[in-house]
């Protein structure tokens, strides 16, 4: 057999058939499900009078819509509240596993499905949310879906897909100190750019990416999408192994699962459609100062002017993202001054970012003009930083200590942007209106985000202290 | 799902590189439950002033012009972002049926053929173009025939394009997929017998 590379092995192992002129047939392991992007996927189901095929592949949470304060209050939204309703009636009448507001496990899909030990290497995963790519870190190939493919997969336990190109985002050299992986994919976006993945899955690889803990890897993966790619993914190794172990679904015989996993490592020799290489020694800090991922400098930067771009095309989108974004070309990004913090989100608000953060907030005091929130992605997470005393470091620093979910991400609940509120946020889009109409977002890491909280304005996490 | 086979309408352009379905339909209106119900809300930010009433004069679809435009005439990487399939929903229900771009973000591209929307990918040259004519002609109407992989422009002027045999069958046809896959069940039952997975 030829040298083949991780995804067209995890491709190969769930081929149930291939018809010439035709997508393949392929298999999908597990499916996560939450509240938004289901509804009409189970109405679709009930109407045509079919059922969920393998309900011990699907489990569903509550994430996007859910209220991050005092979980014994009533929801005030009453369209969220039906949204959370019909999933719950949905997963009743379907047998699907559901991990509501109430349950111990409940958090962002992504954060949970990890954390439950759910999600393992060499599995085909998908999800109604792009940031499905997320699973990726395991050596799983996992990526986004709408919602006519959430019930055909509901249905069917399969997917019609047509088989992505191969891109290796070689990873070289390790981080300076205060850089981190939140840095390293958004300076991979603004490398490949928005759409430079589209039709590709990625593959990081190198020296930088094998140093990564779990929770690292996620962030990286998590963002492929942000650079066009529906999945990015990870080979599994020690460091995925020593993760999942233990964990309430892990496989019962573990060394057996193991000696499968370590099978999904491109070969020597596998050839990649294309191969990117990053210098990681290099980066510095990334501050996103436009209304895409890809539009990101250092922090030591000034935000670029249109004239800086060739393209016409692209002159004008800088000079309408400059507009929303409130932002005089050559502006210092240390000079932006914030009006709120956001440290969340499938991307970072695993514990290593809630301790990342935590470090840089220890003792000190939130600025004055800031209002900064915390939501971790889990009730685990949640929990495990309530008895590590990192919910007293925030709280006596002045942030809020929220329950979790998805929050000020996209800000479907109430945790929302005022227009014009500039925002430093650990999530993964800063899209016109992402976390509210007018609302300006930039995108950063925790520790960023944690000292830019503190001095009202982005600073240089390298020489701040 | 309805056929796609040939459609006539108004051309409108939205001369924005990278529109998101954030933008396409912003997440305060996808708590519904519903498949339908999202029209009206198809690029709400951009389309109405803040006091979210009053129609944005600047904003390129309230323009009296392009008033029922059913093909939208876009620049590259549209449709990027979420995986929301209300994008397509929204986009549909506000009565597009067509879509020209020189990209698209590869799930909304998937998810505009779920829904009996066609988004046709042509050169940037040959889009940059077609904006130029659609701004020059009030009224510029296109007939885009999947039957013949056309798209007439003016009398004289016909493009052609390629999409996917798959896709465009399933378009002709209005093909239910979950119905196709589901006669391979034999083949699915056979593979999850032998999967050890």
């Amino acid at each position: 057999m030829p040298a083949r590379t991780m995804f067209e092995k995890i491709w190969d192992t769930h081929l149930v058939h291939q018809e010439s002129g035709r997508p393949a047939l392929l298999y999908i392991d597990l499916q996560l499900v939450h509240e938004v992007t289901s509804p009409q996927a189970f109405e679709g189901l009930r109407l045509a009078g079919r059922k969920v095929r393998q309900p011990g592949r699907t489990f569903a949470t509550m994430d996007h819509n859910v209220p991050t304060t005092d979980r014994s209050l009533p929801i005030l939204d009453p369209i969220a509240k039906q949204q959370m309703q019909t999933l719950t009636d949905n997963c009743k009448e379907f047998g699907v596993t559901l991990y509501d507001l109430n349950s111990e496990h409940q958090g962002i899909v992504h954060v949970i499905g990890p954390e439950l030990g759910l999600t393992q290497p060499g599995m085909t995963i998908v999800c109604g949310d792009s940031h499905t790519s997320t699973h990726g870190a395991f050596g799983a190939l996992a990526f986004g879906i709408g919602t006519s493919e959430v019930e055909h997969v509901l249905a069917t336990q399969c997917l019609l897909q047509s088989k992505a190109k191969t891109m290796e985002i070689r990873c070289d050299g390790r981080f300076s100190p205060g850089v981190t992986a939140k840095d390293l994919v958004l300076a991979i976006i603004g490398t490949i750019g928005t759409a430079g993945g589209t039709g590709y899955v990625l593959e990081y690889t190198g020296e930088c990416i094998r140093a990564l803990s779990m929770e690292e890897r996620m962030t990286v993966c998590n963002m492929s999408i942000e650079g066009g790619a529906r999945a990015g993914m990870i080979a599994p190794d020690e460091t995925t192994f020593e993760y999942i172990k233990g964990r309430q679904f892990a496989p019962k015989d573990f060394e057996q699962a193991v000696a499968r996993w370590k099978e999904f490592q491109s070969d020597e020799g596998a050839v990649y459609d294309k191969t990117v290489t990053i210098d990681v020694a290099a980066l510095a800090p990334q501050v996103t100062w436009g209304t895409t991922p890809a539009m990101v400098a250092d922090v030591t930067r000034n935000v670029p002017s249109p004239g800086d771009f060739t393209a016409e095309v692209e002159q004008k989108t800088v000079e309408h993202a400059l507009a929303y974004m409130g932002l005089k070309a050559g502006t210092p990004i240390t000079d932006i001054r914030l009006d709120r913090v956001f440290i969340g989100s499938c991307t970072n608000a695993r514990i290593e970012d809630l301790r990342a953060a935590a470090k840089v907030l220890d003792g000190k005091r939130v600025a004055s003009h800031v209002h900064a929130m915390v939501v971790p992605g889990s009730q685990h997470i949640k929990k495990q930083a309530e008895a590590e005393g990192l919910a007293d470091v925030f709280r006596s620093a002045g942030f809020e200590w929220r329950e979790a979910g998805c929050s000020m991400c996209l800000a479907m609940n109430p945790d929302v942007l005022e227009p014009g509120e500039r925002c430093a946020s650990t999530s993964n889009r800063n899209f016109e209106g992402r976390q509210g109409k007018g609302g300006r977002t930039h995108l950063v890491s925790p520790s960023m985000a944690a000292a830019a909280a503190i001095e009202g304005h982005f600073v240089d996490i390298r020489d701040w202290n | 799902m309805e056929p796609f086979r040939v459609h006539q309408g108004l051309v409108a352009p939205l001369d924005r590189a990278h529109v998101d379905t954030d933008q396409i339909i912003p997440k305060q209106f996808l708590k519904r439950i519903e498949r339908t119900g999202f029209g009206q809300f198809c690029f709400f930010d951009w389309r109405y002033l803040d006091d979210n009433l009053t129609p944005n004069p600047a904003f390129v679809l309230n323009e009296p012009r392009y008033k029922g435009a059913s093909i939208l005439l876009a620049r590259e990487n549209f449709g990027c972002g979420s995986s929301r399939e209300h994008a397509p929903w929204a986009l549909s229900e506000y009565g597009f049926r067509v879509i020209i771009a020189p990209s698209y973000a590869d799930i909304f591209y998937n998810n505009c053929f779920k829904n009996g929307m066609l988004p046709i990918t042509l050169a940037h040259e040959t889009v940059d173009d077609l904006f130029r004519r659609v701004h020059a002609k009030e009224g510029h109407r296109f007939t885009v025939d999947l039957t013949t992989n056309t798209i007439e422009v003016d009398d004289d002027h016909t493009l052609s394009f390629e999409v996917d045999d798959y896709r465009r069958k399933s378009l002709l046809e209005g093909l239910d997929e979950i119905g196709i896959t589901l006669q391979s069940e034999e083949k699915i039952s056979a593979f999850e017998a032998e999967y050890a997975g």
